[in-house]
This record gives structure tokens, sequence and C-alpha cells, in this order.
């Protein structure tokens, strides 16, 4: 399990490295030149405050947005920067507002995730050979296996939109995981949840990382990233602050500073966020 | 059998009557209104129908007289009479009241048209006053018998709310475990009935034999439904899918052997081509959810096709090909038409690929308008098109000469009624095969959230492409047999609308009005929605501004569709409440409005 006197350093192979990543919306830098590692069986956490352009970071990473500077290595491959084919690559997500396929059930949810790594096509589909059946058969019994995994097994029949919200958020992460993937972002997993339902997620990513894969987190519940994060890497208006262990982020006094409000040179105002937040809006429905 | 018992008290009927003296009432009005039918109605057989003979119903009194044994029916089945309880396993009174109230309209609608087509209240005979009178103490005796549901804690006010809420029934009980046999009996008959009840009505006269039994079926499906047989008929089907499949297939096959004339066998072939198109377009519109306004072009593409390479005397093309090669032809060129046209549009989202595809409708048609030989190359005789295509020949069966078969004599129309027929179960298989599959799956997901679809891997542009490809080939496909069945391709066969389908307006709409994702629903929009305008030809003028109406209220009242996806049922209806799926399927009629 994870504890604070983890060096920094202590790795296995890198996983997920994004370097110089910059993204800018006409006039205004949301990212700048920020660079990141997530290694091999490591949990990473990214926090800072609204509008530090965690989410847009995100986006960069998974093909949402193409950064305008620098780039992403997943395993030692440049990342393309169309979503598809990074979750191709074998990097899935979450997203921050939960977008679920509403009106399919919740098997179907995590079926759509297995997209990737089954590739019967249409013809296959119509002649209903052997292949097609036996394919379809796995891809539901792995489905299967997930939503046990994530506790929805009991629920594989209903429309994803009358799960209750937790059940939601658990969805998300089983759809993501179905497509197999090396290194899993959760976007504020945790948003909206209880006491409870928040040790339950935590207990969640820990089960996900012994399995091999690679987990970086953006939250805002401080206790619930110190308890999890092996590093967490804090994110101030568009740069990294710092990054460390937990108990170095913690204790560093710009950190302090930037989520308690005292003032320091250039701190992001309300406007800005509301900035980075409507330029991003405007950026994703582009697309 | 075992009565719910309500928690508390159901309120009485719309018109406070004693229980009992209100069944009393539907019974003898049910009775009565069942004699009055054999009486005579008016003194002339100019009423299509000829309802002058004593002793013996005809026209329009045989709905007054079904309607009103199925309320006897149903009435003894709500006071448990043995043989009859498995008629009202959910809805009890509240069925009964919507059967008595149909017997009511039909009848006073047939009083009326009596009335006012033969000029005047003279023209009946006693036995219509009479059955109008019956009917009336039916209704009344209906509306008096007390509601379903309990009131709740929210009582009804007024008299329409009483009514409303006296039309709502509970849930229907689950049915006995049968033997599969039985099953399949029922389900068997069931599509017989189906048939018989769908014949009927194609072989209803224009004008007011067609409309009474509208408004005939209009009360009677939603009784069915009300009393609960409807969800339990949907459970079986849904248990036994294949069967059921074979069992619809079979009875469209039987269609043409029931009629005795060519006339409503043309009906039919127009509607099994209308309906196979508006199938296709459902892949586009009801798995992908991409608007195609356009849609009615990849139709003309196949038509165009056909007709091009059928050896027809003015077609520029000389050549004749067989009947296989002209179909796969037909639907290639639909599938390289729908390329092109999808692969630059298919970037756009939503607004703007209706306008593009509406767009593309349009040019298609004006294309084909203008390759005259004086404004573009001579390939389609501009707007005279191309006529006189030759009939259809397989194995030296020619389609267009009368065949015996089982003692039928099958005209013209029956032929290509079941040729069609089998392109439509092609159509039909090719949907359903491609909605269960990973492919069906990424096209609903692009239609639920196409970023999140994106993020799962699936390669939207691709996908949609393949769904507007698909989609293109299946209407070129069905537009090869179209070229044949109507002698000539023009031009303005395919408009973006006008009052007679298929056109791309009403192939919209017959998707929609049917129920988006699923088989059956664009089969029903597609029949009602070329029967209703075809055998109302006197509202003429007003057959756009009555559809226009009846859409209006469609989405109003019932924003899923006639049929409900399962996947597409909860989202219009709020009701906070969890879907407890065992298996089943929806039923049509979704219990309390």
């Amino acid at each position: 399990m994870t504890s604070d006197t983890i060096p920094v350093t202590q790795t296995g192979a890198t996983v997920l490295d994004a370097r110089g990543v910059t993204m800018r919306f006409g006039g205004l830098t949301a990212v700048r030149d920020v660079d990141l590692q997530v290694n091999e069986g490591e949990i990473v956490g990214l926090i800072g405050p609204n509008g530090a352009g965690k989410t847009t970071l995100f986006n960069c990473m998974t093909g949402l947005y193409t950064p305008t500077d620098g780039k992403v290595n997943y395993k030692g491959k440049v990342l393309p920067a169309r979503s598809h084919l990074v979750t191709q690559a074998g990097v899935a997500r979450t997203f921050q507002n939960i977008r679920l396929f509403a009106n399919m059930t919740v098997l179907e949810n995590v079926l759509v995730g297995r997209h990737t790594r089954t590739k019967e096509g249409l013809w296959s589909a119509l002649l209903r050979g052997p292949g097609f059946k036996r394919a379809e058969r796995e891809s539901e019994a792995r489905a299967m296996e997930l939503l046990e995994f994530t506790g929805l097994a009991e629920k594989r029949d209903h429309l994803a939109r009358n799960l209750p919200y937790g059940e939601q958020r658990k969805l998300e992460i089983a759809r993501a995981l179905a497509s197999e993937p090396g290194l899993l972002l959760l976007d504020e997993p945790t948003a909206g949840m209880n006491p409870q339902e928040t040790r339950a997620t935590q207990d969640l990513v820990f089960a996900i990382r012994d399995q091999g894969i690679a987990v970086l987190v953006i939250e805002h519940d401080m206790r619930f990233i110190f308890n999890l994060c092996d590093r967490v890497a804090v994110l101030v208006q568009g740069e990294k602050l710092v990054e460390g262990t937990a108990a170095q982020v913690q204790s560093d006094e710009r950190v302090v500073a930037a989520y308690l409000g005292t003032p320091f040179e250039g701190a992001p105002g309300a406007e800005e966020a509301a900035e980075v937040a409507a330029a991003e809006h405007s950026k994703e429905s582009d697309r | 059998m075992t009565v719910t018992t309500p928690t508390t008290e159901t309120p009485a009927g719309v018109i406070p009557l004693p229980a009992a003296g209100a069944r009393l009432t539907t019974l003898v009005g049910a009775v009565a209104t069942f004699a009055s039918t054999w009486l005579a109605w008016t003194w002339t057989d100019e009423f299509p129908g000829n309802l002058t003979v004593t002793g013996y119903p005809g026209g329009l009194q045989l709905l007054t007289l079904v309607g009103s044994l199925l309320v006897l029916a149903f009435t003894l089945s709500t006071q448990g009479v043995r043989g009859l309880r498995w008629l009202t396993p959910g809805g009890r009174n509240s069925a009964v009241r919507l059967l008595a109230l149909g017997v009511f309209a039909t009848t006073a609608f047939t009083v009326i048209a009596i009335a006012v087509e033969l000029g005047g209240l003279a023209n009946l005979e006693p036995g219509g006053w009479i059955a109008l009178v019956a009917s009336l103490i039916l209704a009344l005796g209906a509306l008096g018998l007390p509601a379903d549901v309990p009131a709740g804690e929210d009582p009804p006010a007024n008299a329409w709310q009483k009514f409303v809420h006296s039309l709502k029934a509970p849930t229907a009980r689950e049915a006995k475990e049968l033997p599969s046999w039985a099953e399949l009996l029922i389900i068997a008959g069931s599509f017989g009935l189906g048939l018989y009840a769908f014949t009927y009505g194609i072989d209803a006269e224009d004008g007011s034999p067609f409309l009474g039994y509208v408004i005939f079926i209009a009360f009677l499906a939603p009784a069915i439904g009300r009393a609960g047989l409807t969800k339990q008929l949907a459970r079986l089907t849904g248990k036994h899918k294949n069967v059921t499949a074979t069992a619809a297939f079979v009875a469209a096959f039987a269609f043409p052997f029931t009629q005795s004339s060519d006339q409503y066998a043309s009906l039919g072939t127009n509607i099994l081509i209308f309906a196979t198109v508006a199938l296709g377009l459902n892949v586009v519109v009801g798995l992908a959810g991409l608007l195609d306004l356009g849609y009615v072009a990849f139709l003309g593409v196949g038509a165009y096709t056909a007709a091009l390479v059928s050896g027809a005397p003015s077609s520029p093309i000389g050549t004749t090909f067989p009947f296989w090669a002209a179909v796969l032809t037909g639907a290639l060129a639909s599938l390289v038409f729908g390329v092109v046209i999808g692969a630059p549009t298919l970037r756009l989202r939503g607004d703007y690929l209706a306008i593009v595809t509406l767009g593309f409708g349009e040019i298609f048609r004006i294309a084909m308008q203008n390759m005259d030989g004086t404004s573009g190359p001579d390939l389609t005789n501009g707007p005279n098109g191309i006529p006189s295509i030759p009939e259809l020949e397989i194995f030296g069966f020619n389609f267009g000469e009368p065949h015996t078969i089982l003692g039928v004599e099958l005209g013209r129309f029956s032929n290509y009624f079941l040729l069609m027929l089998l392109f439509t179960a092609v159509v039909v298989m090719v949907f359903r095969r491609a909605d269960q599959s990973r492919i069906g799956r990424a096209w609903v997901a692009i239609r639920e959230d196409e970023t999140a679809a994106r993020a799962m891997g699936i390669n939207g542009f691709r996908l949609k492409l393949l769904a507007f490809a698909l989609g293109a080939t299946l209407a070129g496909f069905a537009g090869t047999i179209q070229a044949h069945v109507t002698y000539t391709v023009t031009p303005t066969q395919y408009k973006f609308v006008e009052a007679v389908p298929p056109n791309s307006a009403f192939l919209l709409a017959a998707v929609i009005l049917g129920g988006m994702g699923t088989v059956t629903g664009p089969l029903i929009g597609a029949s009602l929605l070329y029967l209703i305008p075809n055998k109302l030809q006197f509202l003429a003028d007003y057959q756009l501004f009555i559809f226009g109406v009846a859409l209006i209220l469609l989405m109003r009242f019932r924003p899923e569709g006639l049929i409900a996806d399962r996947r597409k049922q909860l989202e219009f209806k709020e009701t906070g409440q969890l879907d407890v799926p065992k298996g089943e399927e929806p039923g049509l009629t979704k219990v309390g409005v």
C-alpha cells in the first residue's frame, strides 16, 4: 500500500511522459509548459484551484485538444491528437461531468468500452458467423467481470440514466477499464460523493492500481488525494507549481498560499477562471 | 385469481352511479347495441356497406357489433366469469370504459355520416336511432363504473380530471406459465387477428367506412393496452423472438391470398416499399442519430439505376441487366452516392447536417430533371423520366401477368408484393443484426454522446459514414423494385415533401411516429402514413394540414413514438422510478398517461 516515505524517484518504467505541454485558446494560455510523468504501478494526483487548467491538461493528453506546443508520449510513442486513437493506444479516461450513454443499459455501456479491443465489423455482424458469436460472448464475459469488480453486476440491465449518482461514477470507471488501458485518467471521481462513497472509490482506485494500471487523478478532496497518491502535482494558473509526495506538497507554502488565498503575484482571479472555462467550453463545442 | 384490493377507496366513475347499477346499465346497453346491429339503420343502400338489411349486420354495423361483444366479454371478465378472466389481467373498468366509448363513438359517427351523406336525419330508419340510444346507454353505464386505481393524495377535482383518472389502469399481473406450444399458438393467433384487422382497414372503402374503422381502432387499441393484454403479448413475443418474426412474415405473406382484387395488393406493395425505406432511414436516424432530410434521394438513385439498366426503350443505356445484377448495381450506386454525400457532410453535427442533406436531396432531384440532353448530358430524359420500364421476369416467372397459386389468382401487384416482402425481410434482418452488434452499440453511443463515444475509442466519423452508407444502400436496394412497380421513374417522385409518400418528410415522420431505433415502429408508422392519406382522399387539400396536427399531438402525448425503444422508453418520461427489467419488453401502451 502507499506510504508517504516513497521517494519521488521510485519508479517502474515511465508510462506517460508529457513534455512542455502548452495550450492556448486565442490569447489565453490555459496550460503553460507543463511536464508530467506517470510511472508504472503509480497513482499520481493532479490538484489545483478551479480554473488552474487541470481538465485542459487532461484533454490535451487524451486527444480531445491538440496542444499548442509540447508532446505527450505513452510508453515511448507519441500520442496522436485524436481521442479514439489515444484510447486505442491504451489511455482511458472518465469525465468530470459524467458522460455516460444515458439510454443504454449498464452492460451496453461497458460493451461500448470494449470497442477498441474487438474488431468485428459490419459484415461479421450481418453474417453472424461463429467468430462473431465468440467475440460477443467474450466481450460480455469481460464486461461482466468489470461490473463485478465495480459492484454493478446486479444492475446490468438497468438504463445508465436510472443509476444513482455514485454508481454512475463507478460505471464510468468500469467503461473506461473495458478498453484495457495501461493508464487511467480520472477527472474528479469523487465529486459530489459522501464520505462512505469516497472511501469506496479510494479502495476501487487502489484495486485498479493493483491490476497494474497506472492512474492519474484530478481531485479537489485533499484527504482523498493525500491518502491515495504516490505523488502529487500542483497546477496553478496553468503552470506546474510543485510536484512531490503528499507530505512534501502539503508542507509547501506556495501550495498553501494558492489554496488558502494568501495573495501571491499573479494569482488567478475569478474572472480569469471564468475566462478559461468559457474558452474551454467554446473549444469543446467546436470539435 | 387474486383481486387487487386497493388500500384506499377507489373513486366512483365520472357519473355518480352505484357500481352494481353502472355494471347493469353497461351490460344492458351492450346487449341492446348488439341487438340493434341486426336492424336496418337506413333505407337506401347508397350509404357504403349496405346497412339496410334487417337480420344481417353489414358495413359499419359490424364494428359496432364487434365492439359491443367485446364490451360484454370484458365486463363479464371483470366479474370473474370462468373462462373469460384472462381478458383483463391489468385494468378492468378502464378497459371497459374505453371500449364502450369506442362503440358509442363509432355508432354515433355512423349515424351522423348517414345523416350527412344522404342529406338529413330522415334517412335514418328506427334501427339507427335504437343503435344510437343503446350505445349511449352503454357509454353512460361505463362512465359510471368505478375507477381502477385509487385516487391517491390528489383526488381529481373537476369532471375532466375525474375522466382522465378513470382511464388509468394498474400494471398487468404476470401471466401464468403456459406450455410453449400454447404460447406459440397465442402468438400465431394474435398475428392472425392482427392481419385480419389490418386487411379489414386496407379493404375498407374510402371515406366514412375507413374513418369509422380508424375511430374504432383508436379506442380499441388503448383499451386492449389498458386491459394489460398488449403487455402480456409483448412478454410472449420477447420470449420467442424468432417465432414472432416468422409469424409476422407469414401473416404478411398471406395478405395477397386474402385479397379478391389486385387493387389493395397495390396498396400493400406501396406500403412495403415505403416501410422498407423507412427502416433503412431508421439506421441513420434511429441508431446513429443523424438527421437526414434528403433520404428519398437514395431511393431515387436505386430506382433510376434499375430503370437505366432495365432495357426500357427510352433508357439511353441500351443494355439489359438480369434482375439480380440490377439490384446489386442499384444498391451499389446508392452506396457510392451515400459515401460521396456523407464524406464531406458527416463532419458536421446536428442542424448543419440536416440542412446539407436537405440540399443534397434537392440537388439530386434537380440534377435528374436537367440531364435531358439540353441542359446537361442525356441520361434521364429530364422531367419526363424513364417510362415503360419492362416487367420483371425471374426464372420465366413474369411479374406482370396474373398467376394462379394455391387456387388463388395473384395479379401483378400481388406478385410484386411477395417479392418486395422478401426485400423487406432482408432489410429487417440487416437492421436487427446491425443493431445488436458492436457496430450498432457504437452507433447508439454516438447518438447518445459523441465526445464520450470518441473517448471510448470509437472513430466517430468512420462509423457515422458507415451508418449513412448502409442506410443509403438499403434505400437503393428498395428503389430497384420500386422502379418496376411504378413503371416510370420521374424526378417528381423524389421530392422533399408532397401529399403522397414516400418522400423525405414522410419517411422521417414514419420513423419518428413509429418509434426510433425499433424494427416494428417504422413499419407501423409507414403503414399508417400511407394508408390514412390514401383512404381519406376526400380531405384532399387538408391532408398535409391534418398530418401536421397529428404529428404535433403525437409529439405532445407520446414523444417516444407508437413503439417505444427499450432504450428510449424512459428518456421522455421522468417518472423517477427505476426500471425493473426482468427481460420483459415494454408494452405497446404505457399505463396511465
